[in-house]
This record gives structure tokens, sequence and C-alpha cells, in this order.
């Protein structure tokens, strides 16, 4: 109102304060008393009760750890199952010279120094009334021969517990994946009450994407102990809840037969039930074992398995990259149709190599005659490069990578495993944020045939199979079929379902176009269509690991074994009802047809054979 | 009284007397905050399971921080109105920074690495909040009007979200608290203060959906801690029988039997009362108490003696968060408030808590050091 009334006025606010200053001094005073209250009622009140609590650890809580879920395959094979392990432990606070203790015991059953060292740093990161392991998975004779000297070592005892056990070691090994012990990143990130007494955890594959399933829920037991911290008696338990067990779709057997095809070469096997998207194969080879992981692999064993050349640990089917080569035709064939560049009698003459107007550089043809004059379906059945060349000019990168992107080319297929790698479908966008660069008509010309910038995993590669052998219906791979609780039945990942806009007549002709690549006069993939009463639809490829020059002349039996080409395959069944999709890629393969297209052809055979017996 | 402060002018100094008072040190104060440090050393000998490293540790920064609060008393309490929101503005800018460094460094970050020690802007803001509502608030008339009252609370709550959001529950309750510390001294009139908690009470389910999952734990916990003994609960229920094992004599000092055998966790930093409470009984925690109780009365005392308002402001309300510090700090461990990381003051191992607590009782002595004539 005036400005009279903002006037400071020192002993109105002097005694504003100082009355302020009693009542805070009040406040404190009562919430002073408030505490002294229940101090008393803690300490007086409560203190015979919480005295018995405390009395030397009387009562301690002891985790009650939950039995890990079991891994089935899709016949109810058993893919990682818990065995008993027998382990030698100590409890230092009950002995009394653990030094002479430990040089009896290295005595008595051989241990090696390394796990002396090995126990003394455990031991020190534990409480002393704590058990820590000494001897894991113990054999019968170390079993034996401990159990007759029990009696001199006090504070020393054979413990057994439940291991995970792969029984199909490499074969699987990069899709069940394996436990091992939690390390400290791991311990920082997981819930402390659900972990308590738990060292192992699901580590890759699905032991891992599925850790909570399989891991279960851990109970609790309030022990009564004595003096000794030796237990009397359980005073109460909440038992724990066992880890749900998994089928997978997988199908062992037929995984088999496609990791023991590949034989002597590197490379992976991807089979996808076209129907469900169920994944029946998913082999990465070399495999390596991974029974010793769950135990502490040592450290030798384990830099020999990372440094090797062959990458026995590296899981090539979900994580590999592979140019697609010519597998990549079919689709861009169909783009080539979808958007009215070319119909099925559009026909080029293939001289053995192609030219952009005015350029002199010669993209060459695999077939240095070249093949004469082509149609869509001969160019696929032939794998005509010039053909191609020639779409792919007229179609330009924009379209072909558009076209591609829905098949999932270039993005992850979202399987329900951890760490896959998304492939690289390029674009002119990429191009210039990645490489700060235009994007050249030649380079349109090579992604037309699979080469150049584009990389694809096998599992990428079998799902656009799938996809497009199931006319343009997405199918979406996943591995966890099952996952069955002691009470509930809850079933994997939802798939992703949907439709490619896509015309029938269109993929229908490249599905004519992939039979013959097998069946056909002139197919690239004939000798896999022999003695079979179904008919194959698939197509070759060969990825480029070595440039050559321009006039130079790829000579396989020339060049080191680690630099020739890739086997690339793609192949569906039976033609008329597709059931089953395959990516086969045999590294250094060099022939599509020769080395990769068989491997395909008995994968599709078993599961065909099998499928009709049941 | 006139006639005493008289006499007191002309006494002749003694040497001691006279090198205090160059130093601007208040003597009661500072023997009572000696004496805490001395009862800290003491129950960490024990609860860190006589380790001479930690002591040394805290020995160093128990040093510092009265070194710091040396310093302070001798700054003249003008400098500090001063200066009172340059600091906050800096303060503020320290805790956004920290905020994006977090979101860079893709976790929880409560501090700024300077190279040789970290910093944690968080607790500058807990005596620059107080300082800054003081300066405003001083600038007007009192009791603060409405619309100094919206800018008050303004100021407030964006250090205290700030602080919230790093997350750290403990200090953002503690740098609120002083704030409004400087808003009640003031005179805020009841009417208002009971509103306001009411409207606080009904707030509850809104803050409840903007807590971290962690933080709906603690509370969750705190209401029925038997429910999850092996997880969440397991602090409370060791701190409990830590406390009420002690008994009114307590087991001694080194007797600890919980902290002994790592039942209680946490035992030297934020759960130490529990460990003090089982070594020295009912008797040491009444001593503890009254120890309190001694600094935050000489601190009111200061307050009142003050004379220029925002002297007055900023004394009370430091006072006063010091007080919330203790009551938040021991309610927590015996089990009457939930579980917020805050140190017991004074006494806690670690944390940089010690130094701004003794910059704070610094600025309070400087406050009662460098008092002019008045003309009445």
């Amino acid at each position: 109102m005036s400005r009279t009334y903002t006037i400071k006025d020192n002993s109105v606010e002097n005694r504003l304060f100082l009355n302020r200053i009693i009542v805070a001094f009040v406040i404190i005073l009562l919430l002073t008393s408030g505490l002294i209250v229940r101090l008393v009622y803690l300490q007086i009140v409560g203190h015979e009760h919480y005295s018995s609590l405390a009395k030397d650890n009387s009562i301690k809580i002891k985790p009650l750890v939950p039995t890990r879920g079991m891994i089935y395959d899709r016949h109810g094979k058993i893919l990682a199952e818990n065995m008993p392990s027998y382990s030698l432990e100590l409890i230092p606070e009950q002995i009394s010279d653990l030094d002479d203790t430990l040089r009896r015991l290295q005595k008595l059953l051989n241990i090696s120094d390394e796990k002396i060292q090995q126990y003394q740093k455990q031991r020190k990161r534990e409480k002393r009334f704590t058990s820590t392991p000494l001897l894991m998975n113990m054999n019968e004779e170390e079993l034996a021969k401990f159990a007759v000297a029990r009696p001199f070592f006090p504070g020393v005892d054979i413990q057994v517990h439940l291991a995970r056990h792969y029984p199909y070691a490499d074969l699987a090994s990069h899709v069940v994946g394996y436990v091992g012990r939690i390390n400290e990143t791991e311990l920082k990130s997981l819930p402390t009450a659900e972990y308590q007494g738990s060292s192992h955890i699901g580590k890759i594959g699905v032991e891992s994407s599925y850790e909570t399933q399989l891991h279960g829920k851990t109970g609790y037991a309030e022990i009564e102990t004595n003096a000794q911290a030796r237990a009397i008696r359980t005073v109460n338990a909440v038992e724990p809840t066992p880890g749900a067990n998994l089928y997978l779709t997988l199908d062992i057997d037929l995984q088999k037969t496609a990791y023991d095809a590949l034989d002597t070469y590197n490379g992976a096997v991807v089979a996808i039930d076209i129907k469900t998207g169920g994944v029946l194969v998913f082999a990465s080879r070399p495999g390596f074992d991974p029974n010793p992981f769950v135990v502490g692999i040592s450290n030798n064993a384990y830099q020999a398995l990372q440094s090797s050349d062959d990458r026995p640990l590296y899981n090539r089917a979900l994580r590999g990259l592979y140019p697609p080569g010519s597998t990549l035709k079919p689709f861009v064939g169909l783009a080539g149709l979808e958007y009215n560049v070319i119909d099925t009698q559009h026909r080029i003459f293939c001289p053995g190599f192609y030219q952009l107007p005015g350029v002199s550089h010669r993209y060459r043809d695999w077939k240095k005659w070249g093949h004469g004059s082509v149609n869509l379906n001969d160019a696929i059945m032939q794998s005509c490069d010039v053909y191609f060349y020639s779409l792919a000019s007229s179609l330009g990168i924009d379209n072909i990578h558009d076209f591609l992107q829905q098949f999932g080319f270039g993005e992850k297929t979202g399987i329900d495993l951890v760490g896959e790698k998304a492939g690289l479908l390029p674009s002119r966008d990429w191009k210039r944020r990645q490489r700060n660069q235009s994007w050249y008509p030649g380079e349109t010309l090579i992604t037309g045939i699979g080469q150049g910038f584009t990389q694809v995993t096998p599992l990428q590669l079998a799902r656009a199979t799938a996809t497009l052998a199931n006319k343009g219906n997405i199918v979406t791979p996943f591995l966890v079929d099952k996952i069955v609780n002691t009470d509930t039945t809850t079933h994997g990942p939802e798939a992703h379902k949907g439709a490619l806009p896509i015309k029938q007549e269109n993929i229908n002709s490249i599905l004519v176009g992939m039979v013959n690549v097998i069946h056909g006069e002139r197919g690239t993939a004939k000798p896999i269509g022999k003695g079979i009463n179904y008919k194959i639809g698939g197509k070759t490829g060969t990825a480029q690991v070595f440039n050559i020059k321009q006039d130079a002349k790829y000579n396989e039996n020339e060049i080191d074994f680690k630099l020739r080409d890739h086997a690339l395959f793609i192949a569906f069944a039976p033609a008329d009802d597709p059931k089953i999709a395959v990516a086969v890629i045999a590294e250094n393969g060099s022939h599509g047809g020769s080395v990769a297209g068989p491997i395909a052809g008995k994968v599709i055979k078993q599961y065909l054979e099998s499928e009709n017996e049941n | 009284m006139r006639t005493e402060t008289r006499r007191e002018q002309f006494e002749p100094p003694s040497a001691l007397g006279n090198l205090l008072r160059k130093l601007h040190i208040d003597v009661p104060l500072f023997i009572t905050l000696f004496l805490a440090a001395i009862v800290s050393f003491v129950i960490l000998y024990s609860a860190g399971s006589q380790n001479m490293g930690i002591l040394m540790r805290q020995a160093a920064r128990v040093g510092l921080a009265f070194g710091l609060m040396t310093l302070l008393a001798h700054v003249n309490p003008y400098q500090f109105k001063r200066y009172s929101a340059v600091l906050f503005a800096l303060g503020i800018l320290l805790l956004i920074a920290v905020l994006i460094m977090g979101q860079i460094g893709k976790g929880a970050q409560r501090w700024l690495d300077l190279g040789f020690f970290r910093f944690q802007p968080s607790e500058m803001i807990k005596i620059t909040t107080p300082m800054m509502i003081a300066w405003y608030l001083a600038e007007h008339s009192l009791p603060p009007k409405w619309k100094q009252l919206c800018i008050a609370a303004v100021l407030i709550v964006i250090p205290t979200l700030l602080i919230a959001k790093q997350p750290d529950l403990g200090t953002a309750l503690l740098v609120a608290s002083s704030g409004a510390g400087v808003l009640f001294f003031a005179g805020l009139s009841w009417l208002f203060i009971l509103a306001v908690i009411a409207i606080l009470t009904s707030l509850t389910p809104v803050v409840w959906h903007l807590m971290h999952d962690y933080q709906r734990d603690r509370v969750l916990t705190f209401l029925n801690p038997e429910a999850d003994p092996m997880g969440r609960g397991y602090h409370i229920i060791q701190s409990k029988i830590a406390i009420g094992s002690g008994g009114i004599y307590g087991k001694g000092w080194l007797g600890s039997t919980q902290s002994e055998l790592d039942f209680l966790p946490e035992s030297s930093t934020d759960f130490i009362f529990a460990v003090f409470a089982e070594e020295f009984g009912l008797f040491g925690c009444l001593g503890l108490l009254v120890l309190y109780l001694l600094i935050i009365g000489r601190c009111l005392y200061i307050a009142s003696q003050a004379q220029d308002t925002y002297s007055r402001l900023l004394a009370g309300s430091l006072s006063f968060t010091f007080f919330v510090y203790v009551f938040v700090n021991i309610g927590m461990v015996i089990g009457i408030l939930p579980v917020v990381g805050v140190p017991l003051p004074l006494i806690s191992y670690g944390g940089t808590s010690i130094v701004t607590l003794l910059a704070g009782f610094g600025i309070l002595m400087s406050i009662h050091t460098h008092k002019k004539l008045l003309p009445n």
C-alpha cells in the first residue's frame, strides 16, 4: 500500500527472531527426547531380546540357492544340466595352523602350487568363518584318499555342489552358452539379495539372455549356531524357487549334422522353421567346450582359445559379418520386379563384362566368356553378374537400400540372444555420415551382386530367405519355445508378424528362379537336387575376401587358403510348401555350389525326413 | 550485562586469550567441537577394526576441516554477505556440471575431479543455499512477504532438485532444510508453516512416484524391515540388534561384537552410531546427545547475539541444519526414520561432510567475533 510499511523495524524483527530461536530450541529438545525415548526402548526394554539375537552371531541367515533350470532341445534332449560335483573346502577359523594343513593337503592330493596360491587369494577376500574351496570337481581317487585321511584335517571338508554340465560340449556352445563365476563388475549390477550364495551366472548364449528365468528365486534359512559357528537348528526357512526349464526350438541332432557337415571349414549354419520362426540350427564352427568355464578355465587354456586363428569363441552365426555375394541376387531381382524396372521377359546380353556409359572400367562376370542372352530366371539360375550390374544400375542405390531393408538387412533380427550384430546395408546417407564421401555409380553395381560395403550375418541371411520363402510374410527368429516353471508354462518371445507389401506373382517368379538353381538345366547347385523326392529352392554365393587386380586372374590354387573366397548358400524346402530355410557360410570354401550347397542339402534332407516320420 | 562486557574489555588479556581473539575463535564452540572430534577417533578406532590407516586419514580430514574453520572465522561476515549470491550461483553451475558429466559417464556422479582431490559441489551448496536465502531476505523487511517467499522457495528448490537427481536424497534433504531454516527464523507465519506441512503430506503419493526404485525400497524397508532380512532390511535389523544389545552401560570400548563380526555393514560411516550405542550403552548415547545439544545451544546463542539480519538468519539456519543432520542420522540408525545416506555429523568416517560442517561453524565464529560497537 505505502512504502512506509516496508521500512525495517528493528525492534519488531529482533523480538520476532529471538522468539523463533526459543521455539527452535524447544523443537530441538522435543525431537531429542523422541530419540531418547526410542533409545530407552531399544536398550532397556528390548535389551534382553536383542542381546539374545546378538549372542555371538547366534542367528545366521543363510541363503538357500535355487537349482538352475535345465535347457532342452525341441525333442527334450538335455543341452544343459546340473551334475553333483565334489569340492574340498576349508574353514580358516576352525584350522589352527593353516599353512601346515595346506602343506599336508598338497602332499596328500598332489595339488599344484597355482591352486594353493589361488586359494590364498580367494581366502583373503572372504570372512574367516566362510567355507572356501581349495579343490573343485574332485575325482573318485581324490575323494577316497581324503575320506581316509579326514580325521587328521579338522576344518576341512568335502562339499557337494550342483555344477552345470553341457553334454554336447562344443556342438552348441555358442547358442546354449555357459555359466561362469560371477565377476566383480557383474556383482555390482546384480540384485545382492537374489544372488547371495549364488556363485555362477550365465555369461553368453541362452544361459545369459534367460539368466533371470534360469536362476530362480533365492530362499533363506535362519540358522541358530553355537560358539564354533556350527549350525544347531534351523529356526525359520523360506524355500528357494527353482529356476525355470527352457525348451529351445533347436534340434540338436540337426545341429550335429550341420556342424559335422562343415567339416574342416570354419563357418556357420543357421536353419529356421519358416512357419514359426523357431531356430532349428544355430551352428558356429569351430565351437569350444564350455565345461571348463564352469569350474574356472585355466589361464593357459583360455589364452589358447583366445589367440587361436580359428577364433572358436566367436559366434559366427550371430556376429560374423560376411559380404552376401550372389545370395543377395534374388532379393535385388525382386526389387527390379517390384519397382517395374524389369519384367520376367526382360533380356540382357552378357558378354562377360559390364561397362558404365563413358567409363572404361570393366565390371567382370564370374564367367569370363559371358552367359549370352539371359532373362531374370536365367540370371538367378546361372548367377549372371552382368544382368544384376545392369539391373542395379537401373534401380539405383536408394531403391536397392530401401527394398533390402524390408527383409531385415542392416538391422538386428531381434533373436533372444545378446550380442547380435546388425550388419551393414549401405546407402548414400551412410556413406556420407561414415566416410564423408558421396556415392559412386560403380558402388551401386557391386552392391547389386552382394559385394562392396554390404555385410550380413548368417542369421540375417537365413531370416531373409525364410521371409522370402514365406511369400513375404515376415519371419522373426527365436530360440526359446517354452519356459516351464513348477506350476506355469509360458512361451518364448512373441514373434513379430506382418506381411511385406510385395506382389505375390513377383515373389513366385523369384522363387521359381531359385528352384532352377538346383533343379534347372544350368543351375549352379545341381548336385544337391539328386536323389530327393521334393524340390529345393536356393542360391549360391561367393564372397570375396581379397580383391584381385583388374586384369589378373583369380586362381584358387595359387593363393593362400585364408584368402580364398567364402562359400555361401541359402535355401528353402520343400519348394511347394516351404518349411525350412537355411543359410550356410563356409569360410574360404571358394564355391557356394559345391561346398556350401551340400551342407544345406544334408540339413534339409534330415529335417524333412524326421518331419515325415513324426 | 553491560558492566560485564565492559569488564571483559578491560581485563588484562592472557596470552592464550589474546591469541584466540586474534584468531577469531569462539572458545566454547571450539572446545565442544574438539571433544566431538575426540569421540570420533575413539569410536572409529573400534568400528574400523582398529585400523590405524583409517584413523590417520580421518585425522588428516579433521585437521583440514579445523584449518578451514579458523580461516573462515577470520573473514568478516560482511564479506560472506557480499559474495552470497556469487557463491550460490557458482555452486549451482558446478551442480549442473556434475550432472552433465554424470550423464556422459553413464552413472551417478556427485563429485568433480580436480586432480588433487575430489570436490562435491553438493557439499558447498549446503552452506551457500542458506547464505543466499539469508542475503535475499535481509534486503527486505521481515517477516517475508508473499513475493519474497515465492522467490526464496524457488531458490531452495533448484539446488534441492539438482542434488536429488544425482541421486543423493540425504544431501537434498539437508539443503532443503537449511533453506527452510532461514525462512523459519525470518519469521514465516505459523499459519503458512502448517499449510505447507499439510500440502507436503498430501503430496506424498506424487513424491513416491518420482522416487528412484532404490529410494522406494529404502522407505518400504524402513516400514517393514523384517520382510526382507537378506537384502534391504539387513541394515536396520542388524543396527537395532547392535544398539539393543548394548543395554544401559554398553559392552565397553572395543567390545562391539556386531561390527567385529561384520554383521553390521557400513559400521564406520553412516551406521557408526550403532557401534557407539553398542559399546557405550544408553549412558554413552545420552552423553553424545548432550554434547550435540551443547554445540547447538552455543550456535543458537551466537545467532541470538548476532547484530544484523543476514548474520542472524544464517547463524540460525546453520545451527538448525546441524541438528537436522544429527536427528536424521540417529533416527535412521535406531529405526524411526527411513535410511537416507546421511552420516553422523563430526563422528562418521570419510566424506567431505566434516569439512563442510566445520566451515559452517567457522562462519558462526566469524559472526560472533566480528562485532561492531553499535550506537545503542
